[in-house]
């Protein structure tokens, strides 16, 4: 990654590490281990990869909910990996913004949606009330609901209408960057689509960049520019969408793209699946495996075995 | 057995269910009739709110207690289901017709070992001595590839991942031998990896055991992958039925359509054609056609008058005006028939 000036988000060899207990019930959970990748801006880069693989634990890491336990970070070339600091906090929620999964759970059942969308606008010190009004109502309209939605509660509303108010929630402070984490996993599939089509009008309006968590691999495909794949932690390969779908390289981006069931019986019927084991499909005793750039934009997580391997699937 | 491919084993007829809430009767099931044939899969697909659940809830005889049941038969075997008193159909759930639940985690008792839910059910299917029913709990588990059955017997759903507990809910379910076996939304709560392993297990002992499946869902990939029939369902009502090939590949209700073409495959390029709106309000279901509102080819008659089921072919049947024989000449959408093609091209 050389000319790294050219992302907008660049993540360093990021770890997150969880632990429980003490003595010998200790327990060191690798979260997010050794993870790097760089967002562009007006990208939408997506992370897929199973429950549990650490993908929700990068994106938290990154907006720091979480204190990183090593790697370094750095937004438009600032540090956003080191202590934090007011001014930081403020750097962050002032430049990247999050979408939840869970409509429901997100939205505070108190607040009238006024209060809910307006908020970021308050705590940013817009005291004029009527100001803040019109810009409630303003992005209200932008996300398909009507001003009269602004002196409701979030029980009044359905799945789809809660996730656009997070998503008015999370644009209203104008972000450089979004974090969408399930954004439409919790949707019934009518909605999805709306939803979907939403948040890319939004992100050719406001060339926006988006970092697009999601372990549903057609949607992840439809909706992002470069892909990548996590699995237990790590990111095994990177690609561009299309490349990463053609010409899968790891195995284990191969099992998962195996696993998708395609609305197509005739597909359906002969549909052969791929098992991934990492103890049988790697052999890492005597090589170690790095992080390698196989052809243009697409990293695969190899032994430099393998990765004469994969050269010659590419045909290089 | 011998096994007769046309014999009918379930038929529901006309099943219209309500619920009584504050704001009135929700009408939650508006006339629905489905068959199921021996050693056949029919998927059921819809969203939520369609009465997917509450169907096949009432076939097991679990509605909720504020559920009427208005009309409509459920024939099994020579009885009506819904007319089945609680002690009698403790001999049908589970020992007849087995039931996979949603969420593995809350199908499962948690501070009860695994062993001890298994051979429960086999307690109270027959009688038979704790030794035995052991040892079928252990074959059952290995049936359902679960490996280390033995050590596993005796730990608790809390240390068995996702997979692993739904193949435990999937052993209580085959534990009193049942020939149907009705999936409700099996795998959603899944990774797709695990999804298609699951699918696969499904499938296997479908096969070994000829049971006849009822499987519910509202991901099409899974309906493709299980499905011999398919049952579209919308704001209660069955609006499209017809094979897998005939649903996939020659839609004709604009649910369909919409349903087929709102989520994106691995090739779509174009915007998502989103159903606009949202699914009515079934306390004060609409007249004429449900999906009207949010229908673009919707006519005037269909806010009026509810259409009838079109004849497609034997096997295919479907709700919509469209297909009078009076009603303009409606073409697929070009995305959907895009798509259909590239479908048929794959092979």
């Amino acid at each position: 990654m050389a000319e790294e000036s050219n992302y907008i988000l660049e993540v360093k060899h990021l770890c997150q590490h969880f632990s429980s207990g003490r003595g010998k019930n200790k327990l060191l959970v690798k979260a997010v281990d050794d993870v790097s990748f760089g967002v562009r801006p007006a990208e939408t880069f997506g992370l897929v990869g199973e429950s549990g693989c650490g993908k929700t634990t990068t994106g938290r890491t990154i907006i720091r909910l979480y204190n990183p336990t090593s790697g370094e970070m750095y937004f438009n070339g600032r540090d956003i990996a080191g202590p934090m600091t007011k001014d930081l906090r403020r750097y962050l929620t002032d430049n990247i913004a999050m979408i939840f999964q869970d409509p429901i759970e997100s939205l505070n059942p108190r607040m009238t949606i006024e209060e809910i969308v307006g908020e970021g606008l308050r705590i940013r010190g817009m005291k004029d009330k009527d100001e803040v009004r019109a810009r409630v109502h303003e992005m209200l309209e932008k996300v398909g609901l009507t001003e009269e939605h602004a002196t409701r509660y979030p029980h009044e509303f359905s799945g789809g209408q809660r996730q656009r108010i997070g998503i008015a929630r999370a644009m209203i402070i104008k972000p450089k960057m979004i974090i969408a984490d399930e954004p439409v996993s919790a949707l019934d599939v009518s909605i999805q689509a709306q939803v979907i089509n939403l948040l890319n009008d939004l992100k050719e309006e406001m060339g926006l960049t988006i970092l697009f968590i999601a372990h549903n691999l057609s949607v992840v495909k439809y909706f992002s520019d470069r892909i990548g794949v996590m699995y237990y932690g790590r990111l095994v390969e990177i690609a561009r969408g299309d490349d990463l779908y053609r010409c899968p390289l790891h195995p284990y981006t191969k099992a998962l793209l195996s696993a998708i069931p395609e609305p197509n019986p005739i597909t359906e019927r002969t549909r052969k699946r791929i098992d991934y084991d990492p103890e049988r499909d790697h052999d890492y005793s005597v090589e170690k495996p790095t992080m390698v750039e196989v052809a243009p934009e697409h990293f695969v997580y190899c032994s430099p075995s393998e990765l004469e391997q994969y050269q010659k699937q590419l045909g290089l | 057995m011998a096994i007769n491919p046309n014999e009918t084993v379930l038929k529901v007829e006309d099943l219209r269910i309500s619920f009584k809430a504050y704001g009135g009767m929700v009408q939650a099931v508006r006339g629905v009739s489905f068959d199921l044939k021996r050693g056949e899969t029919v998927a059921i697909v819809g969203e939520s709110g369609s009465g997917k659940s509450v169907s096949i809830k009432a076939i097991m005889g679990i509605l909720a207690p504020n559920a009427v049941i208005e009309s409509g038969r459920i024939e099994y075997d020579g009885m009506d289901l819904t007319k089945v008193s609680e002690e009698d159909f403790h001999k049908i759930r589970g020992n007849r017709i087995g039931l996979i639940f949603q969420d593995p985690l809350s199908a499962l008792n948690p501070i009860m070992k695994i062993g001890k839910q298994i051979t429960e059910v086999l307690h109270l299917s027959k009688k038979i001595s704790s030794e035995e029913a052991k040892h079928r709990a252990l074959e059952l588990m290995h049936a359902v590839g679960i490996p280390e059955a033995e050590r596993r017997f005796n730990q608790y759903p809390f240390q068995f991942s996702g997979g692993m507990r739904q193949r435990i809910v999937i052993a209580i379910a085959l534990a009193g031998d049942p020939e149907i076996l009705i999936c409700d939304e099996p795998t959603t709560a899944l990774d797709v990896t695990v999804q298609a392993k699951i699918l696969e297990l499904i499938n296997k002992i479908k096969e070994e055991r000829h049971l006849s499946v009822i499987f519910i869902t509202h991901d099409l990939g899974v309906v493709a992958n299980m499905a011999d029939r398919v049952n579209v369902m919308y704001a209660g009502k069955i609006v499209e039925s017809g094979t897998s090939e005939e649903i996939f590949f020659e839609p004709a209700h604009p649910y369909t359509w919409a349903l087929l073409s709102s989520m994106p495959d691995l090739q779509t390029k174009e915007r998502l054609l989103a159903i606009p709106g949202t699914p009515p309000n079934m306390i004060y279901p609409p007249a004429g056609d449900a999906f009207a509102a949010r229908n673009k080819y919707a006519m005037k008659i269909d806010f009026e008058k509810e259409p009838p089921s079109f004849k497609l072919s034997d096997t295919h049947y479907a709700s919509t005006w469209l297909l009078h024989p009076k009603a303009p000449k409606v073409d697929l959408p070009d995305v959907l028939r895009a798509r259909i093609e590239r479908m048929k091209g794959a092979k």
